[in-house]
C-alpha cells in the first residue's frame, strides 16, 4: 500500500474503522435496552391484568389463570440466602490461605482448581446435585438434621428442596468470591503487613486486624458480586430445587426460584396470560439482578478511586 | 492493646490457620468429587454408537448423541462467528477511542450489567425477538442468544489486554505514517495476540457449556442438524431432557455427556490459561 498520509482515502478509512468500532459498542447498549424493553412489553398483559398484586400474590395457577410472584421470589431469595451463609466464611477462608500461609506453588496450584470449579458449567452441578448429592443428602444428612427438629428441618424428606438448592449454590459461587476476595486481599500494601509483623503480630492477627479491615469494601463489593450470581443461576437450581409453586418454612421441602420455574414452564405456557406472567417474572429477576449488579459497580469504583486506583 | 498471653496468641493462630488448609483441602476435594462422579459415571455410556449414532426410540438399544455434539458444535461456531468480531471491536472501541467519547463509559458500565445477566434472562430475550416473530425454534436464535453472552465477556478482556500494549508502540506506528486502523489491526493487535487469543477461548468455553440460553431458542432434536433455521439438537439440553426422564438408560447417556461437555471446557479453559501464562514469560 501506498503511504498517503493525510489524504483523503486514508483519512475516510480511518472514519470508517472509528464508527465500525463505536457501532460494535453501541451493540452493547441495544442489547441491555432490548433486554429491558422487550420484558416490558412481553409482560404488558400480566401488568395490566395483576398490576402490583403480582409481586404479593401467592398463587400459581395455571388453570384458572391466576399469577403471583410470591413462592418464586421467596425460593430464589431463600436458596441465595443460604448459598450466601455458606459460600461467604469459606470462600474467605480459602482466599486468606491462599494469600497469607500457603508457599506460591500450592498457592497458585489451588488457585487454578478453585478457578476451574468457576469454569465448570452450571448443569453439570445440576446433575452431580441430582444424581449424588441429592441421594447423599438424603439417607445421611437429613436424618441428622431432622433429630434437630425445629420448623427449619420438619417434614418429608425428598432429598430435592430449597437446602440442596441452596447448598449447590454456595459450591458454584464459592470459586467466584474466592478469586475476587483474594485478588482484593492482595492489594493490601505488604509494607502495612510487614509493619504488623514486625511489631510481633501473628498471621491470623495481622489478617484480622489489618488486612480484613483494609479489605472490608473490597469484600462487600465480591460478595454482591456473587449474590448477583446466585440469584440468576439457572440449571443447577432446576435439577435440585423441586419446581412446586409453594412456601414452606422447611428448608427439607421442594420449591422453586424465578429461574427455574422460568426454565420449566416457558414453553408449555400456551394462554397469552401465561407467558405473560413469565415474562413479568424474568423482568422482577433481570430487575433484581440489575439492582445488585449496580450497586456492586458503584461500591467497587468508589473503593478503587479511595486506594488512588484507575477508576 | 489488652496483653495476651504468647501461647493463647500462638494457640489462636495455628488453629485458624488448620482450619484454613483443612476448608482449602475440602474444596480441592469437591472439585476432585465432581470430576470423578462426572468421568467414572459418563465413561460407562461411552461405546461407538454413542459417537456416531443420533438418539433411538425409547426400548431400542444403540442409540447416541452424534447429531447432539454436532449441533452443538454448529451453535458454539456460529456463536463465536457472530460474537467475537463484535465483542473484539466494542474491545478497541473502549481501549483505542475510548478516552475521547462519552460513549465510553456507560457501554463498559452496560458491559459489566450483560455480564451479570441470568442467561436464562438472556434466552426469554431471544425467544421474544426472533422466536416469536418467525414463529418456530431455530438453530440461528440459539447461536445468537450464546453470541449476546459471549459479547461482553469478550469486550472487557479484549479492552484489558489492549490497553496493556505501550502508547509508545502505537505512537512509533502513527509515526511511521500508519493509519489508525492499520496501527491497530497491524500492531497493536500483534502485541496483544495471546491476550485476545485468551480472551476468546475463555468466552467460547463459557457458552459451550451453556443450558438455560438454548431452552428457549434453539430447543433440541432427535435428528441429524440440517438447517439452522430448524430447531436444533445439542449436548446441554439433550442432558437436561434425558435427565429428568424416569428412565435409566437415559441417565446413563446425559452423563456421558455431562463427560463430554466438562471435559471439553476444563481443556479449553486450560489452555487459554496456557496461553496467557506463556506470554508472562
Amino acid at each position: 500500500m501506498k503511504h498517503e498520509t493525510g489524504s483523503k482515502s486514508q483519512v475516510r478509512a480511518d472514519w470508517v474503522f472509528r464508527w465500525f468500532t463505536a457501532l460494535c459498542a453501541v451493540t452493547v447498549v441495544l442489547i441491555v435496552s432490548g433486554i429491558f424493553v422487550e420484558l416490558i412489553i412481553n409482560s404488558r398483559i400480566s401488568l395490566q391484568k395483576f398490576g402490583l398484586g403480582f409481586l404479593v400474590s401467592n398463587v400459581w395457577n395455571p388453570v384458572t389463570e391466576n399469577f403471583g410472584a410470591v413462592s418464586s421470589i421467596y425460593g430464589t431469595l431463600a436458596t441465595t440466602a443460604i448459598a450466601m451463609v455458606l459460600a461467604t466464611p469459606v470462600s474467605l477462608i480459602i482466599a486468606l490461605f491462599l494469600v497469607e500461609l500457603a508457599p506460591p506453588k500450592v498457592s497458585s496450584f489451588v488457585g487454578t482448581a478453585i478457578e476451574l470449579l468457576a469454569a465448570i458449567p452450571s448443569i453439570i452441578y445440576g446433575m452431580w446435585g441430582l444424581f449424588v448429592f441429592a441421594p447423599l443428602m438424603l439417607n445421611y444428612v437429613y436424618p441428622v438434621l431432622g433429630k434437630i427438629g425445629g420448623p427449619l428441618f420438619s417434614g418429608p424428606p425428598l432429598g430435592i428442596g430449597i437446602l440442596p438448592a441452596g447448598m449447590i449454590l454456595a459450591l458454584m459461587i464459592l470459586p467466584f468470591i474466592t478469586a475476587v476476595t483474594r485478588d482484593v486481599f492482595m492489594m493490601v500494601p505488604s509494607v502495612v503487613k510487614e509493619a504488623a509483623h514486625g511489631m510481633g503480630a501473628t498471621t491470623w492477627e495481622v489478617t484480622y486486624k489489618v488486612t480484613l479491615r483494609h479489605c472490608i469494601s473490597g469484600i462487600i463489593g465480591a460478595l454482591f458480586l456473587g449474590l448477583g450470581r446466585a440469584i440468576g443461576e439457572t440449571m443447577a437450581v432446576t435439577f435440585v430445587i423441586g419446581n412446586e409453586h409453594r412456601i414452606s418454612g422447611s428448608l427439607f421441602a421442594p420449591g422453586n426460584s424465578i429461574a427455574s420455574t422460568l426454565a420449566n414452564e416457558f414453553t408449555e405456557a400456551s394462554e397469552p396470560i401465561y407467558l405473560s406472567s413469565l415474562f413479568e417474572l424474568g423482568l422482577v429477576l433481570f430487575i433484581i439482578t440489575m439492582v445488585f449488579q449496580v450497586v456492586a459497580h458503584f461500591w467497587l469504583r468508589r473503593l478503587r478511586q479511595s486506594i488512588g486506583g484507575r477508576a | 492493646m489488652r496483653p495476651r498471653s504468647n501461647l493463647i496468641r500462638r494457640t489462636i493462630n495455628q488453629t485458624v490457620m488448620s482450619i484454613s488448609l483443612l476448608t482449602s483441602l475440602v474444596g480441592i476435594l469437591m472439585l476432585a468429587w465432581i470430576l470423578y462422579e462426572v468421568i467414572s459415571r459418563g465413561a460407562g455410556a461411552f461405546n461407538w454408537s454413542f459417537f456416531t449414532k443420533p438418539p433411538v426410540p425409547l426400548g431400542e438399544t444403540g442409540g447416541g448423541v452424534a447429531n447432539a455434539i454436532l449441533g452443538t458444535l454448529l451453535l458454539t461456531l456460529l456463536a463465536t462467528v457472530i460474537g467475537v468480531p463484535i465483542g473484539l471491536f466494542a474491545g478497541v472501541f473502549l481501549a483505542e477511542f475510548g478516552h475521547q467519547s462519552r460513549l465510553s463509559s456507560p457501554v463498559r458500565f452496560l458491559c459489566n450489567i450483560l455480564m451479570g445477566t441470568p442467561s436464562i434472562i438472556v434466552g426469554v430475550f431471544v425467544y421474544s425477538l426472533l422466536v416469536v416473530p418467525l414463529g418456530h425454534f431455530s438453530g440461528y436464535a440459539g447461536a445468537i442468544a450464546l453470541a449476546v453472552i459471549m459479547i461482553p465477556l469478550i469486550a472487557r478482556t479484549a479492552e484489558d489486554m489492549l490497553n496493556l500494549v505501550p502508547d509508545t508502540l502505537r505512537e512509533s506506528a502513527l509515526a511511521l505514517g500508519a493509519p489508525r486502523w492499520k496501527v491497530t489491526l497491524g500492531v497493536v493487535f500483534r502485541a496483544a495476540k495471546k491476550g485476545l487469543l485468551t480472551g476468546a477461548l475463555l468466552a467460547i468455553a463459557r457458552v459451550s457449556g451453556e443450558t438455560a440460553p438454548l431452552l428457549f431458542t434453539a430447543l433440541n432434536s432427535p435428528y441429524w442438524p440440517r438447517s439452522m433455521s430448524q430447531p436444533i439438537s445439542n449436548l446441554t439440553k439433550t442432558i437436561y431432557d434425558y435427565a429428568m426422564s424416569p428412565y435409566a438408560d437415559w441417565h446413563q447417556i446425559a452423563w456421558g455427556a455431562s463427560f463430554l461437555i466438562t471435559v471439553s471446557v476444563l481443556l479449553l479453559t486450560i489452555s487459554a490459561r496456557v496461553i496467557l501464562h506463556e506470554r508472562k514469560r
